[in-house]
């Protein structure tokens, strides 16, 4: 097919010519097209299907505003759902699909839907679908959601990159029309920092759909001129093709700049659009206006649209809608779409023109006092049929209308406070309000200023405010002259005629007999109408037709428009993809990770790698011949017993606790005391909450007189700095205490086992006999001859270990140091899964019992809790609640037959007692299996479980239907004295 | 939002940790203060429509906690001290 | 120092720091700098001041870096600051500073708690502007601010118009890399 529409002007480049196909027929357009004014130049009005009744949709207008053509642009992986037609920007080899048909656009099968139109009216699905109550889930929202919705997904992976940034500046732009443009080049001249953001991809605004001069220039030329000034300025910084999507707090704007959308592919490296968060001390909305229709019967077929787009077309793409055209308007802009198309040799059938009297266009038959009734046409507009002022109904034969019903000030991102717009009734349409983003004004048409004089005046006039504010000052520069034709609208909503649909949100299907039933059924409050009749709530927000709907609301209720108030617009301004909210934090860039100082030699090894918060680390190694991780584990936990194993414990968090206050600092954030502790020594500490839960645990060491370093666990590493900061700077400000993170500067490993001394004295440069470093000792030595280092003898093992932490830099140097010191002693590297062995076996809790909602009692460590001194929770530890003798204790668990595998989760019950929540005694926190006592083995909280040692109970487990006899023994299977760890 | 850090001027939220209410710098001694009193410290906050004092810790930045004045209706922020001097302007000292 | 034989590893996980060239950006990686911070101990203002002053150890207002030798120092915290000098002559840096601070403050290593990424273009901004919310424009010379790049909390110190240090977490070294890389390649 070729450009049979295509007429002259417009600002696309006709040496080139782009192709591209829809619905799989080829079709071709020029650089500077849209996909909607190349489909319209190629004689496509139909573009898609609408939502609910499946009715055949073309384009009701030519910008971001668009409610109906709706495509799916692109193919495979980059399909894209929902994408506006008249803002895709046209590029060789575009492919787009229609969407919402099935089996073709021309032929579809849910059209049925429209001929059922009297069901699916507002509140079909509350009325519809409520019984029986159990049908929702399995059976009515399956098939509503097949039903429903527009474009698909690809189900593919997205293969395109997003970005975020932030950008700063004195005043942000919002709009480059006539308004946006005079307001940068004041600002800019004056040497402000100014970002000027706007959707399109061409600056200019109305501007570019326009005819008329600014100056002595065609307006399009002025606008490329004021771009090209704009873009010598240093300070100023033109981002077309972003549009700012949302006002936040205190002068933020989020802007989404579509940096490879105009290309079939990003080029290397370039992300596909990029998230801006924008800081800005002023702000400028200068949005423009978007126009509204006049309702009437069957007001939705293709060819039917906003009589401004269709000037827009003519002018900016050189394109016409139809080759017989007829606008109907209620004032005078609508007059001038007629002018314009006319003057293109478009042929104008006819303009309808609600309002009485008045100068009739010359060369037009120009009907006064009529409105259009309703269309004809199935895939496209073939008549339209009009009432006369007379009475008389006349059928005119169109394929094209341009409807005006007044344009909208864009209030929509003024509103993103919460500010209401404000009616004003000399224009018929709201503006925005009072209490709207501080900082942000607005300007020419977005202020409700529609004139071009009037853009180009607000514009200079509200930068110069800015330019005050900022205390800069400028000199205004001569306005250009520009049209400033006055307002002359009559107010028209909907065309009062006949029982038939008269739609005033397209994309979300809702018609006036919406509205009316809404009435009828005392959904009469805007808010109420809104979510009653989803007007408003597609992806467009109504931008079109929000403002028809409660004139109509009025209407029904004997309200005025103001009375009946509006509802307001949320950010996003036009729809945002996942993917640019993501950014890059998706998949391997989620997050950051945290390599452990053994990483790199743990890899060489083949170790399986376990994600700990950001950390990687080694979850078990395994060796040649093992298949299975427990073969793994089984044999690194016997090898640690039996004679040595060595393990990466970097991960922990460290604080370095400085001070003459620091021992003092250190009784008040642990439930136990450490200020007595001996320098050269460390203690195991329990930190509360203030409510009396259990925070945190670990070792802290004294190092000197004034210095501690405190170990927290993985987890909590950055939760307990944060709590130190709050002890020190709120609750004791002149405590003498400073603190810092050292978790990344050491690379420190346990070496636990019998043989662990005997290993670690290969290394260590000093004396580490039991009498020259006890148990709990702690100190600084020198490894290698010479490497500073620390040395820790501490066991989470319940053998003989130590921690030794040396510079990170030489964590990768001391692994293999260790591992080759080791090789005489059949040394192991073992991961966290014997590492959780090994600690369950000794009954030491960690994470699945500091769970938050426990107690030093309920972990068996209600000593440790000091009433002798004031520290954090240990008044709230006190309570009755929390001491109840039969409340939550920690208890081993093993099964009665060892052949039984426990599950974590089980729930303890009384043998023979019916598993209901009344029964229910506790739960398993952690199993593993036990190579050292050849079963599984558990810890669990089993309510009095400190009575309940060696009685037979049930873990019960309803996930995976197991019911397993078990006998409560004490948490502490190995070594319970604590023999091995102190030889 | 923007908290204009009372060293470091205008610093964005992301980079803080919201704790709440300003009023748990009035801790209670745990060893004097009655159940009722620790009670009351650890559970009851005011939680007003309009003007709020809380407490943001600039984790992403120097460290500092400091009291914000907020208005929770409208976000506008009317005092940002560090804590530290509010702590000490309360009596607190170690 | 002691003579060892264990061999380091820079924070990228090699022997010798890298170089990376992305169109005009140039990012170092910098293993020659030990670290430490030095946080006054309470009421020692005046101690501290002068035992600084004689040792030519630099205490930068907030917000500052004082790029001088043998120490340089960059302000971290209300009362704390991170100084830096040569790793050759001053590889156990805290063992110096609180030889000629005293007690006057608190000093701890942070050598290996860091990976230092110089990075330096004509135009630093489309990189750092996406890395960053820190208005590297606007900011002074020797101006210092943790700031966050890609989840990770990081140090930047603008050390003149064309170059900039960041200090990341070490063990995050290749992650923060891989941000300055990814951008970099999308901004030439």
């Amino acid at each position: 097919m070729s450009q049979v529409n295509r007429i002259s002007g417009g600002q696309i480049d006709r040496t080139q010519s782009i192709r591209f196909t829809f619905d799989g027929q080829p079709y071709a357009g020029h650089p500077g097209d849209t996909l909607a004014s190349a489909l319209l130049a190629n004689g496509v009005q139909l573009m898609g299907r609408s939502f609910k009744y499946h009715r055949p949709r073309g384009p009701l207008s030519a910008g971001s505003e668009e409610p109906n053509a709706l495509v799916e642009l692109r193919s495979g992986a980059r399909q894209e759902p929902n994408t506006r037609a008249t803002v895709a920007e046209l590029f060789d080899g575009l492919t787009a699909n229609s969407q919402n048909r099935w089996p073709s656009l021309r032929f579809d099968a849910l059209a049925i839907n429209d001929r059922l139109n009297t069901f699916f009216t507002a509140g079909f699905y509350y009325k519809t679908f409520m019984w029986p109550a159990a049908f929702w889930e399995k059976v009515y929202e399956p098939i509503i959601r097949r039903a429903a919705g527009l474009g698909s997904m690809s189900r593919l992976e997205d293969p395109d990159e997003y970005d975020k940034g932030f950008l700063h500046c004195d005043l942000l732009i919002i709009g480059a029309g006539p308004a946006g443009l005079m307001a940068a080049l004041t600002a800019g001249r004056a040497g402000a920092r100014v970002i000027l953001a706007d959707e399109d991809f061409r600056m200019g605004g109305r501007l570019n759909a326009e005819t008329y001069a600014v100056g002595d220039q065609a307006g399009a030329d002025w606008a490329a001129a004021a771009v090209a000034e704009l873009a010598s300025l240093p300070n100023v910084r033109l981002m077309n093709r972003t549009t700012v999507v949302g006002a936040f707090d205190h002068g933020i704007y989020s802007a989404v700049e579509r940096v490879s959308d105009h290309l079939p592919t990003p080029l290397p490296g370039k992300p596909r659009q990029t998230l801006w968060r924008i800081y800005s001390a002023h702000a400028i909305s200068a949005g423009g206006a978007t126009e509204r229709p006049v309702a009437f019967e069957n007001n939705d077929r293709p060819g039917i649209m906003l009589a401004g787009s269709l000037r827009a077309f003519a002018n900016r793409w050189g394109v016409a809608a139809g080759d017989r055209v007829a606008v109907f308007t209620n004032n005078d802009d609508g007059l001038r779409s007629a002018k314009d198309l006319q003057a293109k040799g478009v042929d104008v059938v006819a303009v309808i023109d609600c309002r009485e009297g008045g100068d009739l266009l010359p060369g037009i038959r120009h009907l006064r006092g009529a409105e259009v009734i309703d269309s004809g046409g199935r895939l496209g507009l073939k008549s339209i049929s009009v009432r006369q002022s007379s009475g008389k109904t006349e059928v005119i034969r169109v394929n094209a209308l341009g409807v005006s019903g007044g344009w909208n000030p864009n209030v929509n991102i003024t509103s993103h406070h919460r500010s209401r717009p404000e009616w004003r009734a000399d224009i018929a349409a709201f503006v925005p309000g009072a209490g709207g983003p501080d900082n942000l004004i607005s300007a020419g048409a977005a202020a409700g200023i529609l004139s071009t004089h009037g853009a180009l005046a607000t514009g200079q006039a509200q930068a110069l405010v800015v330019l005050e504010r900022l205390g800069r000052s400028a000199k205004p520069a001569a306005l250009p002259k520009a049209e400033d034709a006055p307002i002359a609208i009559s107010p028209l909503w909907y065309v009062h005629h006949g029982k038939g649909r008269a739609w005033i949100d397209p994309q979300n299907d809702v018609t006036i007999k919406d509205v009316k039933l809404a009435h009828q059924e005392n959904f009469s409050s805007v808010e109420h109408l809104k979510r009653y009749t989803t007007l408003g709530m597609a992806t467009d927000q109504g931008k079109t037709g929000n403002v028809i709907g409660l004139a109509v609301m009025a209407e029904l209720t004997g309200r005025s428009i103001p009375e009946t108030g509006t509802t307001i617009y949320r950010p996003p301004y036009t729809p945002v993809a996942m993917g640019t909210l993501a950014g890059r934090s998706r998949g391997k860039e989620f997050k950051p990770f945290r390599l452990t100082p053994s990483h790199k030699w743990a890899t060489e090894q083949g170790a399986v790698f376990v994600e700990v918060g950001n950390w990687l680390r080694a979850q078990w190694l395994p060796r040649e011949g093992e298949t299975h991780w427990r073969q793994s584990v089984d044999r690194e936990v016997l090898a640690t017993r039996k004679s040595v194993g060595i393990c990466d414990v970097t991960t922990l968090g460290k604080i370095d606790i400085q001070g003459t206050d620091a021992g003092a600092f250190l009784d008040r954030v642990y439930a136990n005391t450490f200020s007595t502790l001996a320098v050269g020594k460390c203690r195991y500490g329990l930190m509360l909450r203030e409510d009396g839960m259990v925070f945190d645990d670990g070792t802290t060491a004294r190092m000197g007189e004034h210095e501690f370093v405190m170990t927290t666990t993985t987890a909590n590493a950055v939760t307990v700095f944060r709590h130190l900061e709050y002890c020190r700077q709120c609750l004791w400000p002149d405590m003498d205490v400073q603190l810092i993170s050292t978790t990344e500067a050491w690379a420190q490993y346990s070496v636990a086992g019998p043989n662990a001394r005997r290993l670690l004295q290969k290394i260590v440069d000093q004396d580490i006999s039991d009498v020259a470093f006890p148990y709990m000792g702690a100190g600084n030595v020198t490894v290698c001859g010479g490497l500073r280092a620390r040395l820790f003898r501490i066991s989470f093992s319940g053998e003989l270990a130590y921690e030794i932490a040396v510079p990170t830099r030489y964590g990768d140097a001391m692994i293999r140091k260790l591992v080759e010191a080791g090789a005489e002693y059949d040394a192991v590297v073992y991961g966290t899964e014997t590492l959780g062995v090994m600690r369950i076996e000794k009954g030491h809790v960690a994470g699945n019992e500091l769970n938050g909602q426990s107690t030093a009692l309920n972990m068996g460590l209600g000593k440790m809790v000091s009433k002798k001194k004031d520290s954090i929770g240990m008044a709230m530890a006190q309570r009755e609640g929390m001491n109840n003798p039969a409340g939550y204790r920690l208890v081993g668990v093993k099964p009665v037959d060892a052949a039984n595998a426990l599950t974590a989760g089980s729930h303890f019950l009384e043998i023979g007692a019916a598993p209901i929540v009344e029964n229910d005694g506790g739960w398993l926190t952690s199993m593993v299996y036990s190579p050292h006592l050849g079963s599984h083995i558990a810890l669990g909280y089993l309510r009095g479980g400190d009575q309940k040692i060696g009685r037979r109970m049930r873990a019960v487990n309803f996930l995976n239907k197991t019911d397993i006899e078990v006998e409560i023994v004490s948490p502490h299977f190995f070594d319970p004295e604590g023999e091995r760890l102190r030889g | 939002m923007i908290i204009n850090h009372p060293i470091l001027g205008p610093r964005d939220a992301q980079e803080f940790v919201y704790l709440g209410d300003a009023n748990l710098i009035n801790r209670p001694d745990g060893l004097t203060a009655s159940p009722q009193e620790m009670h009351d410290y650890v559970y009851l906050r005011t939680n007003p429509a309009g003007e709020h004092r809380e407490l943001w810790y600039h984790e992403q930045g120097d460290r500092s906690w400091l009291v914000v004045t907020r208005n929770t209706v409208t976000h506008e922020i009317t005092k940002v001290e560090l804590a530290r001097d509010v702590a000490r302007q309360m009596g607190r000292s170690k | 120092m002691a003579k060892h034989d264990l061999n380091p590893l820079t924070a990228l996980g090699h022997d010798l720091p890298e170089v990376i060239a992305i169109g005009p950006y140039l990012i170092k990686e910098r293993f020659d700098v030990a670290l430490a911070s030095v946080a006054m101990r309470r009421g020692r203002d005046k101690d501290l001041a002068k035992a600084a002053k004689a040792a030519g150890v630099p205490l930068p207002a907030p917000a500052r870096a004082e790029i001088v030798t043998p120490y340089s120092a960059f302000w971290v915290a209300p009362e704390m600051w991170i100084v830096e000098a040569d790793f050759g002559s001053h590889e156990d840096i805290a063992g110096h500073l609180k030889l000629v601070l005293g007690d006057a403050a608190s000093i701890t290593e942070q050598t290996d708690a860091w990976v230092r990424f110089d990075i330096s273009a004509a135009d630093l901004s489309p990189l750092l502007e996406r890395l960053s919310n820190l208005d590297l424009a606007s900011l002074p010379i020797g101006y210092a601010s943790r700031t966050v790049i890609e989840h990770l909390g990081a140090y930047l110190i603008k050390r003149r118009e064309t170059e900039v240090t960041l200090y990341g977490p070490r063990a995050s070294a290749q992650s923060l890399l891989h941000a300055l890389e990814v951008t970099a390649k999308s901004v030439i």
